[in-house]
């Protein structure tokens, strides 16, 4: 979806938390990207390179952890794998499903100096 | 009041064509690039970024820098979901109802809207802000309507974020108690996961685009509460399949409301204003039975 617009929202965090912690580059970015995020992660790759350029991130390297999409199945009572937001549940074939899991877009970590 | 910590400039948005409002003392003078991301696509070369320095694949040496590592544990959308938390709690200090209605280009929200609006403004306060890239001419047919309407241009941007929201809200100071529509840019991807403060999003589909939208942007109709099938009058003219695209909404999510409607014949139009009818009773029923401590909250 906006890769263009997180990747901003990831600067505009770069750049607050240089502030508070007093660094001046970031070498590395660990995101954590949930599977259900709507997150395309080739789009991500491209964007953030575009957009960091000329930042205090310029050239920084972005590594992406992907997290697995689960869900609460409501008939079987029990957490289920699913990859996409419409799927079915793999046992029952319900769609009475809660995403429970990998639908969250993350900051984890940084290199810095 | 929201704007302690904004980041505000960022990008292209103008509110009614003037620039944010407010100038931000504490962005350091080498800091101001930044905010134009979008135009570093293809042209990196902003001369006041020099000093950051060329080739750091080299300097990254063993031993010779004092790389370190930081935890950050923080949602990328924190900043905007922090700014949605403020004028939610304000929109609930000021019994105000806002909706947050989502579509493609050309779903006919606009005419749905002014219909509404129509109907609606001798019975409640009303007010509305628009988003689109460019032009006011949206709210200019909103205003023709006699309802306040700011318009926002997000430039560049695809989606409404809940900062320019707040600002919005500032400017045009809707009574308390009123209802604000808040017609997102004409998109159903992004505006998905920007929560700008609202109490529902509400994702319109007309008959003309295709009934299998709901699966092919499931993050809209799953953050959607309603979904209005509009243009119903045209139904006849079209091969549009009206119960396979409500199997396939129920789908993506099992709780969503669901009205079709026409604004052109008025056909289901009164379910609508009902459903906003009794949706701000709510809102002005929970607004009278709060002891009156809102005054003492701080955003």
């Amino acid at each position: 979806m906006h890769e263009m617009s997180l990747c901003e929202g990831v600067l505009q965090v770069l750049e607050s938390e240089a502030r508070k912690q007093g660094f001046a580059r970031v070498r590395q970015v660990w995101l954590e990207i949930g599977q259900l995020a709507g997150v395309e992660i080739e789009a991500m790759r491209f964007c953030f390179d575009a957009v960091m350029k000329g930042s205090l991130a310029d050239q920084a390297r972005l590594n992406i952890l992907e997290t697995p999409g689960e869900a609460w199945c409501m008939l079987c009572a029990k957490t289920v794998p699913v990859r996409e937001r419409f799927d079915a549940c793999p046992d029952c074939g319900s769609h009475q499903l809660q995403v429970t899991s990998g639908d969250r877009m993350r900051i984890k970590e940084l290199e810095v100096e | 009041m929201m704007c302690t910590v904004c980041g505000c400039g960022e990008g292209e948005t103008r509110i009614e064509g003037q620039e944010p409002a407010h100038e931000h003392a504490h962005d350091h003078a080498h800091d101001h690039g930044h905010h134009h991301h979008d135009h570093h696509l293809g042209h990196g070369n902003d001369p006041q970024h020099h000093d950051y320095g060329q080739g750091p694949a080299h300097a990254h040496a063993p031993g010779m820098s004092q790389a370190r590592m930081v935890q950050i544990e923080q949602d990328i959308l924190g900043k905007n979901d922090a700014y949605a938390r403020a004028n939610r709690q304000r929109f609930a200090a000021d019994g105000m109802l806002v909706l947050n209605l989502v579509s493609s280009p050309g779903s006919g929200k606009t005419s749905l809207l002014t219909a509404t609006l129509e109907a609606l403004k001798e019975e409640m306060p009303l007010a509305v802000i628009e988003g689109d890239q460019q032009t006011r001419n949206d709210a200019e047919r909103i205003r023709a309507t006699g309802v306040p309407a700011l318009q926002i241009n997000t430039g560049k941007g695809c989606h409404l974020d809940a900062h320019q929201v707040g600002h919005a809200v500032d400017r045009l100071a809707p009574e308390p108690g009123s209802l604000l529509f808040i017609e997102n840019v004409g998109n159903l991807v992004c505006p998905a996961a920007f929560d700008l403060g609202e109490a529902h999003k509400i994702a319109i589909l007309s008959v003309t685009e295709g009934e299998d939208k709901p699966v092919k942007y499931p993050d809209m109709f799953a953050a959607a509460d309603l979904m209005l099938i509009s243009k119903i009058d045209l139904l006849p003219h079209l091969d549009f399949d009206l119960e396979r695209c409500i199997d396939y909404a129920l789908q993506i999510n099992p709780g969503i409301q669901i009205l079709s409607l026409s604004a052109k014949t008025g056909e289901g139009m009164d379910d609508w204003l009902h459903w906003l009818r009794l949706a701000r009773q709510s809102r002005l029923i929970g607004l009278r039975s709060r002891v009156p401590a809102s005054a003492g909250e701080s955003a």
